[in-house]
C-alpha cells in the first residue's frame, strides 16, 4: 500500500509546529501504524531528515507509553484498541492519514508527537496509593473481598494511564483516568481508611494541572483502549461529593 | 456552608452546583409548561391560574409573596447556574489552548456539544420572554393581569415570535437531553444499574418539554386557539 | 550419548584465576535459617540517620520500584531513575500470566521446600541453592504485601483469592490478575513509591537514562545521566547504587520486551569492573505470534495459558499447503503430545519451543517462511463449546486477531517461540552486591535465582522478593558498616566519567555514516538469532565470533545519528543501547561456546541425547560463569562460582 501522511513536526517545545506531508511506500497490511512511522522514521534517515519522534515502549498495548491523534481520533478510534496495536489493514491504499499528539494545556508537547504527561503522575502522588508499609501486611487471605468488587477494582485499575481520555475529551478533562484509580482503590476494603482524603486530594491536583471539567460528554471511554466506564466518573463524583460534604478538605 | 464553599473550589463542586441548581430551574419548567397547557381551559382558566399564582398564601402572607419567594429561589438559582456555567466553561477552554487541525467525535451527542449555546440562547429567551409576557415591555397591547390575552395577542401579532419561541424551546428541550442525564451523573447518582433508566428519562424530559411548551404557539398559530 | 562420550569441543581456554571478589557470602547454617539469621546478624542504621544516606536506585519496575519506595519509607534519601515518561511504564507492565507464591491455600502440598525445589529443578540445576531457598521463602510475604497495597487479585465467589497452575509445577500455586498480573503489581509498587515521592523521601527521575556508574575508592559512589528532554549530562553521587534495569532479551532485536529495554546500565557496570554472570542462558517462549515480515518490530507473547486447551500440531506432509481445517486428523503431527506423553502440550517453555524449532527445521512449519506451527482449539471448542473457550481465553483471541487478522474461532492459530527473558545477568552474592562493593543489582538484570531456566511466574515473584524484602535489608547494612565520606562533585573520577559519557555522544553523532542505528540492530538480532539462539554449536558460535566484531567495527564507523544531543533524540539515544548489545553479544556467544553443554535454555547440539533432549554435564560445568571485562568482549576472562548442592540431589530433569 501507499500512504500519505500529515504529521505533526515541532522541534521542541518552544518551538512553533506545523504538519508536514510524507509519503510512504511499501506500507503491508500486516504492519502496525508504529511500524508504519518506522519504515517513515528509516526513509527520513536515508534522506538525512531527523526522523519524526514518537513515544512508544511495549508495543503490546500495556505500557501506555505509545498515543497519537490518527485522522482526528485518538489511537485511531478502533474499539479498545492502543495505537501501537493499530494496524494498517484498517486503512486503504492511497489514503491520507493526519497524525497529531495529545493537545492538552497539561500535556505539553516536548517534540514532534512526544507530550509530557507528567500531570496523571502528580495527581496518583497526591493520593492514588494505600499507605501500607512493607512487612506489615497481614495474610493476604485475611480479609475476603466480595468478588463482584474485586472485578469491578480490576475493571478500574486497567488503565494504563495513555491520557487518550484528555486527548479525545473535548475539555481536556482528566476525569476518566482520575475516576478509574479513585474507584479501583475505593472499591477494596483496603482502600477505605483514606477514601475520604484520596479523592479530595486528587481531585485537587488534577484541577491544579490545568485539565478542563467534565461535562459528561463520553468521548473518553469511547476512545478509552482500556474501556473504562463512565460510570466509574459518576463514582468519583460520587465519592467527592460525599467527601465534601463529610467536611473533608483537600489539604489532609 | 463549608461544604458549599469547599464545593466551589472543584470542577466537580461546581458541576455539583449547576446539577442542583439544574434540577430546580428543570422542576420550574415542568411546572410551567403543565401551567401552560391551562390555556387549552379558556381564558378564564388560564387568567385565574395566573392570578392564583399572585394571591396564593393570602391572607396568611401578603400577597404576592409565594410568587417572590419562588422569583427569588429562581433568579438565585439561574444565577448559580450561569455562574457556574461560564466559571467551567473559562476552565473546559484552557483546557486545550492548541486545538488539533482535524477532529473527529465518536461518541459525543449533539446535544451535549451544545450544551453552553443552548444555555445562552435560553438565558436571552427568558429576559426577552419576560419583558414580552411579564412585564410587556416587548408587547405592544399588553394587558397587565390577563396573560390569556398577552399570549395570544404575541404569537399572533408578531409573526417572528413563535419562531423565536420554537427555537427557544427546542433549545431547551435539547439542554435537558443532556442536562437531565448529566446531572444524575453529577451527583453521582448514576451506576451502571440506573444508566438507562436516567437516559430514558432525560430523553423524555427533552422531547417532553418541547413538545409541551410548542404546543401553545403551534395550536395559536394554526388558529385553534384563539 | 552418555556423560562418558563427552562431546568433544574445542574450546579456548582464557585466564582464569579466583577471586575473592566472587565470595557468594552465603551465610552458614541450615537453609531454613539462613535469611533469619542473617537478617539477625546484618547491621542497622539510625533511623534517624537514614536521610543522611543517598540510594541510587536505576529502574522502575518490580524490582527497582519496589526497592526505591522501601527504602524511601525506611527514611533513606532515594534518587530513582527510569527511562521512560513515567515510572509506571517499566517493562513489568507486561508481564500476564501470574506471580507464584508457596501460600498453599489449595492444600494441595505446595510449601516453600516445594517452590524451592521447583524452581532449582526447572533451573536445570544451575541457580544458588541459598538465594533461591530466600527466594520461595519471601515468595508468601509478596502477596501478603500486594494484597494491603491493593492489587486486585482474581478471586473465587468465596472472596479468597484464586490461584492457577503453571508450566513446570504440579501444584496450584500462581496468583493472578486477569492476563495482566505483571501490571497490577507494578501499579501496585509504582502507588507505593509516588507516596514516597509526595513525602518527599523519593526523587524520582523521569525520562532520564544512566549511562556510566561512578567509582571512587573501589566503591560504586554514583551515576552518570542523561536527561533525555534536555540531553543534559548529570552526575548523581551517593552511598549506594542499586541497579534494578531489567533484561537484555532486545539484543536478539525481535523479542517479547518493549523496544526499550537494553543492557547499557548493566554493561556500563559490567565495563566498569562488575562480573557479568552466564550472558548465554535465554529463554526463548513457545507461544508468541510468528513474524508476518521484515517490517516486524517487536513480537507479542501470547499467554502460556493457551496450551491449558490448545493443541499444538504441523502437517505430516512438508509444503502442505490446504487451509488447517482441511487436514484431516491422521495427517497431523502432533509433536508435542507425541514426544511428551505425560506433559504434552504442557512441557516446559525451553523443551516446548525447542520442539516447535525442530519440525520447522524439517521444513513442516506453516505460515509465512514456514517459521510457525498450529495452535488449535477445534477440540477444546468441541468439547467445552465456544462460549467457554471466549470466557477463557477472549481477549487472547481478540489480540490475536487484531493482529494477524485471523479469527483463531475458526481457524488454528500459528505460534512461533520467541526471545522472552534473560537469566543471565550480572553476577550478585547472596546480598545481592555485584562484585563492585556498593553497586547491588535485583530483578531479572542480576543472574541469581533462575539457574539455566526460569519458570512461568517466577521473575515477578524475583523482581518483588529483590525489590520489596532483599535490597531495604541488605542495603542498610552495607550502609551501617560504611562510614562513607561524601563525595566532592568535583572529584576526577566524576569529572571523569562525565566527560566519557560525553565524548561517547559527541562520537555517535560525528561519525555521520550511512546506515541507521536499526539497520545495525537487526543485523545483530539476525546473527544472534542464527548462531545463539535456540540450539547452538561450536561451529555456529564461532562463526558469530567472526561476525561481531566485523559489525561492531563497522557500527562504529558507519552509523547514521542525525540531530545533536542536547535535544529529545530517539535515535542517540538506541545508538547507545545497540552498541552495547554489539558487544554483549560477542560476550553472550562466548559464554555459549564455553558451556559445551545444554543446560535448560541453552541447548548445545553437541551435548544431547539421543532422543534430541538436552544433556547436561554435571561434572564440567555444575558452576557460574562470571565475565570480568578486559578492555573488550574478545578478552573478558571467564571465572567460576562452583554450585554447591547440599539440599536437592542433582538429578535429570524430565518432563516425559
Ligand atoms: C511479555 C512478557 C510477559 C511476562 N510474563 C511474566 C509472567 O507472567 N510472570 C513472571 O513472573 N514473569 C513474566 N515476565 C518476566 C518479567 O516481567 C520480567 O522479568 C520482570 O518484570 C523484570 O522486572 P525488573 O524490575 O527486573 O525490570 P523492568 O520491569 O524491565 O524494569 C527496568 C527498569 O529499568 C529502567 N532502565 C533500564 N535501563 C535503564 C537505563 N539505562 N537508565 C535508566 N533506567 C533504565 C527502565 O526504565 C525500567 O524502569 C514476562 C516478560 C515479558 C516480556
Ligand atoms: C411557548 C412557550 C411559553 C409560553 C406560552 C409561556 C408563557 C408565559 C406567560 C404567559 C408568562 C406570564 C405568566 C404570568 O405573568 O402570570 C410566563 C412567564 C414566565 N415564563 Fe414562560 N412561557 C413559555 C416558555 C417559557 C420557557 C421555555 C421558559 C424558561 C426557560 C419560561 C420562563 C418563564 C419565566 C421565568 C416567567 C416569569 C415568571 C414570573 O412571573 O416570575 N417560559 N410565561
Ligand atoms: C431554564 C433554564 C435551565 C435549565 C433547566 C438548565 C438545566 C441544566 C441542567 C440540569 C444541567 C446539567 C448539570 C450537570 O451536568 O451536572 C445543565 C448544565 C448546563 N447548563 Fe443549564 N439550565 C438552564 C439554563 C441555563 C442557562 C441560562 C445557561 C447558560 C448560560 C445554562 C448553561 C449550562 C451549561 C454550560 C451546562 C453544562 C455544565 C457542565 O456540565 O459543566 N443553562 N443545565
Ligand atoms: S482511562 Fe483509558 S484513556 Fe484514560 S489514561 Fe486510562 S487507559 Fe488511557
Ligand atoms: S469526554 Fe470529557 S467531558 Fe467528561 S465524560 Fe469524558 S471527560
Ligand atoms: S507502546 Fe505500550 S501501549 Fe502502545
Amino acid at each position: 500500500m501507499k500512504i500519505t501522511v500529515n504529521v505533526w513536526r515541532q522541534k521542541g517545545a518552544s518551538a512553533s509546529g506545523r504538519l508536514v506531508k510524507y509519503q510512504v511506500d511499501h506500507v503491508s497490511p500486516d504492519m502496525s501504524f508504529l511500524e508504519m512511522l518506522d519504515i517513515l522514521n528509516q526513509q527520513l534517515i536515508a534522506k538525512n531528515e531527523e526522523p519524526v519522534a514518537f513515544d512508544h515502549d511495549c508495543r503490546e498495548g500495556i505500557c501506555g507509553s505509545c498515543g497519537v491523534m490518527i485522522n482526528g481520533l485518538a489511537h485511531g478510534g478502533r474499539l479498545a484498541t492502543t495505537t501501537c496495536q493499530l494496524h494498517m489493514r484498517s486503512f486503504k491504499d492511497g489514503d491520507e492519514i493526519t497524525v497529531e499528539p495529545w493537545r492538552a494545556k497539561a500535556f505539553p508537547v516536548i517534540k514532534d508527537l512526544v507530550v509530557d504527561r507528567g500531570a496523571f503522575d502528580n495527581i496518583i502522588r497526591s493520593g492514588g496509593y494505600i499507605s501500607a508499609a512493607t512487612g506489615s501486611a497481614p495474610d493476604a487471605n485475611s480479609t475476603p473481598i466480595a468478588k463482584e468488587n474485586a472485578d469491578l477494582a480490576f475493571d478500574a485499575a486497567q488503565c494504563i494511564g495513555c491520557g487518550a481520555c484528555v486527548a479525545a475529551c473535548p475539555n481536556a478533562s482528566a476525569m476518566l483516568f482520575t475516576a478509574a484509580k479513585v474507584a479501583h482503590l475505593g472499591l477494596l476494603p483496603q482502600g477505605q481508611p483514606e477514601r475520604k482524603s484520596r479523592v479530595m486530594n486528587m481531585v485537587a491536583t488534577m484541577d491544579a494541572a490545568g485539565f478542563g471539567g467534565c461535562t459528561n460528554i463520553g468521548e473518553c471511554t469511547a476512545a478509552c483502549p482500556k474501556e473504562i466506564g463512565l460510570h466509574f466518573i459518576g463514582r468519583l463524583n460520587r465519592d467527592l461529593l460525599t467527601a465534601t460534604i463529610a467536611g473533608g478538605s483537600a489539604v489532609e | 456552608m463549608a461544604a458549599a464553599l469547599t464545593l466551589n473550589q472543584s470542577t466537580i463542586g461546581k458541576k455539583a452546583i449547576m446539577a442542583l441548581t439544574g434540577i430546580v430551574l428543570y422542576g420550574f419548567v415542568i411546572v410551567h409548561m403543565i401551567g401552560n397547557l391551562k390555556i387549552f381551559e379558556g381564558p378564564k382558566g388560564f387568567n385565574e391560574y395566573s392570578h392564583f399564582l399572585r394571591v396564593v398564601g393570602e391572607p396568611a402572607l401578603p400577597a404576592g409573596t409565594i410568587l417572590w419567594v419562588i422569583r427569588i429561589v429562581l433568579i438565585v438559582a439561574l444565577v448559580l447556574h450561569v455562574r457556574a456555567a461560564i466559571q467551567l466553561t473559562r476552565i473546559d477552554g484552557a483546557g486545550r489552548p492548541i486545538g488539533y487541525k482535524k477532529v473527529k467525535r465518536k461518541q459525543a451527542s449533539f446535544a451535549s456539544m451544545t450544551l453552553r449555546w443552548g444555555g445562552a440562547a435560553i438565558f436571552f429567551f427568558v429576559i426577552y420572554h419576560i419583558l414580552h409576557f411579564t412585564t410587556g415591555a416587548a408587547l405592544p397591547g399588553f394587558i397587565e393581569g390577563e396573560p390569556y390575552h398577552n399570549v395570544i395577542t404575541g404569537f399572533t401579532t408578531q409573526v417572528w415570535a413563535a419562531p423565536v419561541y420554537l427555537v427557544a424551546v427546542a433549545a431547551l428541550g435539547t439542554h435537558l437531553y443532556h442536562g437531565v442525564w448529566s446531572a444524575m451523573q453529577t451527583l453521582g447518582l448514576n451506576s451502571p444499574r440506573t444508566e438507562k433508566f436516567f437516559r430514558a428519562l432525560a430523553l423524555a424530559s427533552g422531547v417532553g418539554l418541547f413538545a409541551g411548551f410548542a404546543t401553545v404557539p403551534v395550536v395559536i398559530l394554526l388558529g385553534i386557539l384563539k | 550419548m552418555t556423560t562418558e562420550t563427552k562431546p568433544q569441543v574445542e574450546t579456548r581456554k582464557p585466564v582464569e584465576y579466583t577471586d575473592a571478589r566472587l565470595n557468594a557470602n552465603v551465610p552458614a547454617g541450615p537453609i531454613e535459617q539462613k535469611w533469619s539469621k542473617h537478617k539477625f546478624d546484618m547491621k542497622l542504621v539510625n533511623p534517624a540517620n537514614r536521610r543522611k544516606h543517598t540510594i541510587i536506585v536505576v529502574g522502575t519496575g518490580l524490582a527497582g520500584g519496589a526497592a526505591a519506595a522501601t527504602l524511601g519509607e525506611q527514611g533513606y534519601n532515594v534518587k530513582a531513575f527510569c527511562y521512560q515518561d513515567s515510572a509506571r511504564r517499566a517493562h513489568s507492565i507486561a508481564a500476564q500470566g501470574g506471580i507464584n507464591a508457596a501460600k498453599n491455600y489449595r492444600n494441595d502440598g505446595d510449601s516453600v521446600q516445594r517452590l524451592f525445589y521447583d524452581t532449582i529443578k526447572g533451573g536445570d540445576f544451575r541457580a544458588r541453592e541459598a538465594n533461591v531457598y530466600r527466594l520461595a521463602e519471601l515468595s508468601v510475604n509478596i502477596i501478603d504485601q500486594c494484597v494491603s497495597q491493593g492489587v486486585p487479585f482474581a478471586r473465587e465467589y468465596s472472596g479468597y483469592l484464586d490461584n492457577r497452575s503453571f508450566g513446570g509445577a504440579q501444584v496450584s500455586r500462581t496468583f493472578y490478575a486477569r492476563g495482566q498480573t505483571g501490571q497490577q503489581l507494578l501499579l501496585g509498587a509504582y502507588a507505593a513509591l509516588s507516596r514516597q515521592v509526595a513525602a518527599g523521601t523519593v526523587q524520582l527521575n523521569e525520562r532520564t537514562e544512566m549511562l556510566d556508574i561512578i567509582i571512587i575508592d573501589g566503591r560504586a559512589r554514583g551515576i552518570v545521566t542523561r536527561d533525555m528532554v534536555t540531553g543534559e549530562i548529570e552526575s548523581h553521587l551517593g552511598d549506594a547504587v542499586i541497579l534494578a534495569t531489567g533484561g537484555y532479551s532486545n539484543v536478539y532485536y525481535l523479542s517479547t520486551n518493549a523496544m526499550g529495554c537494553n543492557v547499557t546500565a548493566a554493561w556500563r557496570a559490567h565495563k566498569r569492573g562488575a562480573f557479568f554472570a552466564n550472558p548465554c542462558y535465554t529463554q526463548i517462549h513457545p507461544t508468541c505470534i510468528p513474524v508476518s515480515g521484515d517490517h516486524q518490530s517487536k513480537l507479542t507473547l501470547m499467554s502460556e495459558s493457551l496450551r491449558n486447551d490448545g493443541r499444538v500440531w504441523v502437517p505430516k506432509m512438508a509444503g502442505d499447503s490446504r487451509s488447517p481445517d482441511t487436514i484431516p486428523e491422521d495427517e497431523r503431527d502432533y509433536f508435542l503430545e507425541r514426544r511428551y506423553p505425560s506433559y504434552g502440550n504442557l512441557a516446559p517453555r525451553d523443551i516446548a519451543s525447542r520442539a516447535a524449532k525442530m519440525v520447522c527445521d524439517n521444513g513442516l512449519g506453516v505460515g509465512p517462511g514456514g517459521l510457525g506451527v498450529y495452535l488449535d482449539f477445534s477440540a477444546a471448542i468441541k468439547r467445552l463449546g465456544e462460549k467457554t473457550v471466549r470466557a477463557r481465553y477472549g481477549n487472547l483471541f481478540d489480540m490475536y486477531e487484531r493482529i494477524t487478522g485471523e479469527n483463531p474461532y475458526k481457524i488454528p492459530m500459528r505460534i512461533y517461540p520467541a526471545v522472552h527473558y534473560t537469566m543471565g545477568g550480572l553476577w550478585v552474592d547472596y546480598n545481592l552486591m555485584s562484585t563492585i562493593p556498593g553497586m547491588f543489582v535485583g530483578g531479572e538484570a542480576n543472574f541469581s535465582d533462575h539457574g539455566a531456566n526460569r519458570l512461568g511466574a517466577s521473575a515477578l515473584m524475583q523482581g518483588l522478593a529483590d525489590g520489596y524484602f532483599v535490597l531495604p535489608s541488605t542495603i542498610g547494612n552495607y550502609v551501617a558498616t560504611g562510614g562513607y565520606d561524601p563525595i566532592d562533585p568535583a572529584h576526577p573520577a566524576v569529572s571523569e566519567a562525565v566527560n566519557a559519557v560525553k565524548e561517547r555522544i559527541q562520537k555517535f553523532l560525528t561519525i555521520n555514516g550511512t546506515r541507521s542505528v536499526d539497520s545495525f540492530h537487526r543485523e545483530l538480532g539476525n546473527i544472534m538469532w542464527e548462531y545463539c539462539g535456540m540450539s547452538r554449536t561450536n561451529e555456529g558460535l564461532k562463526k558469530a565470533l567472526t561476525l561481531l566484531p566485523a559489525l561492531r567495527e563497522q557500527f562504529w564507523s558507519d552509523v547514521r545519528v542525525l540531530g545533536s544531543g542536547n535535544e529529545l533524540n530517539q535515535e542517540l539515544e538506541k545508538a547507545g543501547r545497540v552498541a552495547d548489545f554489539i558487544e554483549l553479544g560477542e560476550l553472550m556467544v562466548r559464554d555459549a561456546l564455553e558451556r559445551a553443554e545444554s543446560c535448560g535454555g541453552h541447548f548445545r547440539e553437541e551435548s544431547q541425547t539421543d532422543e534430541g533432549e538436552a544433556l547436561r554435564n554435571d561434572d564440567e560445568y555444575c558452576y557460574v560463569a562470571a565475565w570480568e571485562h578486559f578492555g573488550d568482549p574478545s578478552s573478558a576472562i571467564l571465572h567460576r562460582e562452583q554450585l554447591q548442592f547440599e539440599n536437592i540431589k542433582l538429578a535429570t530433569r524430565s518432563y516425559k
